[in-house]
């Protein structure tokens, strides 16, 4: 029971991670809390689930094209509404141009596909291997195993590559990293593509394993994987895996042991005495106020 | 009183017209805490449900008077924001933010539990005590009592806490105890615009006081110009109005008001009023008076 619930912890935990990490990538960058993150990751459920059941398609390259389709649509969003305020508006009209974009979002993809849930179709064979201690299914497998090569990756990138160089310094000075001569926006839009490709992953595989998609899926989610990122240390890569996990962890032991009713409120309640404790969150560093 | 009006005004403006009443208490209440002290909430209906069920149901099963069972649904929401405004000692920004949102949602969950709260169904048979004539007299008075308090000391102090907070403790500002003020000012008015609600609606649930009506609530404070009171009033009236006016392009009304918010922050990136104030605009009325510092 105990290992059964800590697997399933980890399975939820690791696709909060992915969305977390885009979260934290962006609020990393240019401070913005980019609630549209959450609708991302409802699109990429979506078109993973019309890449498979209309395109019938395999479920892997499923996963790929929702990547790829929410790597377009993140850079959108980003030129649409956030490029424009950026440098003369305060962060908060930022954040409500966000919102906008969600409620946008959400609204666009209830017009298409009506507010019901859809079921994913059968696209594979679940079997279930039994490790001794644990039992743990094919799709259980998938979703550990490509969340952990998503992740592995994305932080190969930002250590090793020119444009991850690029990206930590927009994180620590956007200003400098301009004179120093870093295309700023380009930098930017890439944080969006690459965070959002995560959450279309995310969907996907969240689609997959609880077997539904709906519109307004990605608000709860979304909300959730913020409180992860907060969590670990907003703005922290690693903080944004753990802080995930950890959430996913918590919340299937909530539901399991205390009560289901309570589900929702577990992960936020937690949050809360993390942050009271800790109040830059697991990861983060305490950044001292200058005058 | 609101027979005598229901004559001359159809009942369906009068509706909006309370409903954009309520909205300002609750709104201008969200003002205090996030427009003028700066300090990031979006968990404004979390407040708004206390008052909304405390007083419903202090009138209904226990009997109290309106005006009584108001003012303890207030008094409540009030506690409460003394009570999440204590860890603001130590957050801020977007975690304060996220703590906002997180307690709004614990206590969305908490009355989907409620059992006196009728959990999930919610309440019904709430007596309809809110008229037009009552909200509009205590949005007056929330106007008169809230210009007058920005221009107090107080007031100025929660300006200087937006601004910079490390300048305005080094000018011997107590800026823990004035955030932990505004927010319990904040959440007194969200108290009682949530009581006010659930006395004009008939009947709550606790879906009613989501992270959408949180959101509602900031869009009306950010739009009009924060920190600014005729920008409140002018947000709240817009984003009020806004879903009745676009009632005519149906289902696609989110669409727009997505849009809307995208567009409007993008041609107006402060707001709509940016930081005008009250005793700006008299101001402009009493040219002759020396310029001295802006206040």
């Amino acid at each position: 029971m105990f290992w059964e619930q800590l697997l399933n912890g980890l399975t939820l935990g690791s696709t909060y991670a992915l969305i977390a990490l885009g979260y934290t990538m962006v609020y990393g960058i240019i401070q913005l809390i980019n609630f549209a993150h959450g609708e991302i990751y409802m699109f990429g459920a979506f078109v993973g689930l019309f890449l498979v059941s209309v395109a019938g398609v395999n479920i892997f390259i499923a996963l790929l094209g929702a990547m790829a389709f929410c790597m377009v649509l993140g850079m959108l969003v980003e030129k649409v509404a956030y490029r424009p305020l950026r440098g003369k508006s305060t962060r908060l009209s930022a954040l409500i141009s966000a919102i906008g974009v969600s409620i946008f979002l959400s609204t666009l993809m209830a017009l298409i596909r009506g507010t019901n849930t859809t079921r994913y179709p059968e696209v594979m064979q679940i079997h279930t291997y039994n490790l001794g201690l644990i039992e743990i299914s094919s799709l259980q497998l998938i979703i550990l195993l490509v969340s952990a090569f998503l992740m592995v990756g994305l932080q190969m990138m930002v250590q090793r590559t020119t444009i991850g160089k690029a990206m930590r310094a927009c994180s620590q000075d956007l200003e400098a990293s301009y004179l120093m001569g870093i295309n700023v926006n380009r930098v930017i839009s890439f944080t969006f593509a690459i965070g959002s490709a995560l959450a279309a992953a995310g969907g996907v595989m969240v689609g997959l394993y609880y077997n539904a998609v709906w519109p307004y899926m990605g608000m709860m989610a979304g909300l959730k994987a913020f409180a992860a990122a907060v969590l670990g240390g907003i703005g922290s890569i690693p903080g944004a895996m753990i802080g995930g996990v950890t959430l996913g962890v918590l919340e299937i032991f909530g539901v399991a042991y205390l009560s289901s009713s309570y589900k929702d409120a577990i992960a936020f309640a937690v949050l809360i005495l993390v942050l009271i404790i800790r109040p830059q969150g697991i990861m983060g560093q305490k950044i001292s106020k200058k005058v | 009183m609101d027979s005598f009006l229901a004559q001359y005004i159809d009942p369906y403006y009068l509706r909006i017209l309370v409903l954009i009443g309520i909205n300002l208490i609750l709104a201008l209440g969200l003002n205090i805490i996030t427009g003028v002290t700066g300090q990031l909430s979006m968990g404004h209906a979390g407040f708004m449900s206390i008052g909304a069920y405390t007083s419903a149901i202090l009138s209904m099963q226990f009997g109290y008077p309106y005006f009584l069972s108001l003012l303890a649904g207030a008094l409540m929401a009030a506690l409460f924001g003394f009570l999440i405004g204590i860890p603001t000692l130590r957050l801020e920004g977007d975690y304060l933010a996220m703590v906002t949102i997180g307690f709004a949602e614990i206590i969305k969950v908490f009355f989907l539990n409620f059992e006196p709260g009728g959990k999930a169904v919610g309440l019904s048979g709430i007596p309809q005590n809110t008229t037009f004539v009552i909200v509009w007299v205590i949005v007056l008075i929330v106007i008169i009592l809230n210009a007058r308090l920005l221009r107090t000391r107080m007031g100025r102090a929660f300006y200087a806490i937006r601004e910079n907070e490390i300048a305005a403790e080094s000018c011997g500002i107590n800026t823990t105890r004035l955030k932990v003020l505004a927010f319990t000012i904040g959440s007194f008015l969200g108290g009682l615009g949530g009581g006010l609600y659930a006395h004009y609606m008939y009947f709550i649930r606790p879906q009613d006081f989501a992270f959408m009506k949180s959101i509602e609530l900031l869009n009306m404070v950010v739009l009009g110009g924060m920190g600014s009171i005729p920008g409140t009033i002018l947000g709240t009236t817009i984003l009020t109005l806004a879903p009745e006016m676009l009632r005519v392009v149906a289902e696609y009304r989110l669409l727009f008001y997505g849009a809307l918010l995208v567009i409007l922050m993008i041609f107006r990136p402060n707001g709509l009023l940016g930081d005008i104030r009250i005793y700006d605009i008299k101001k402009r009325f009493r040219k002759k008076e020396v310029e001295t510092c802006r206040s």
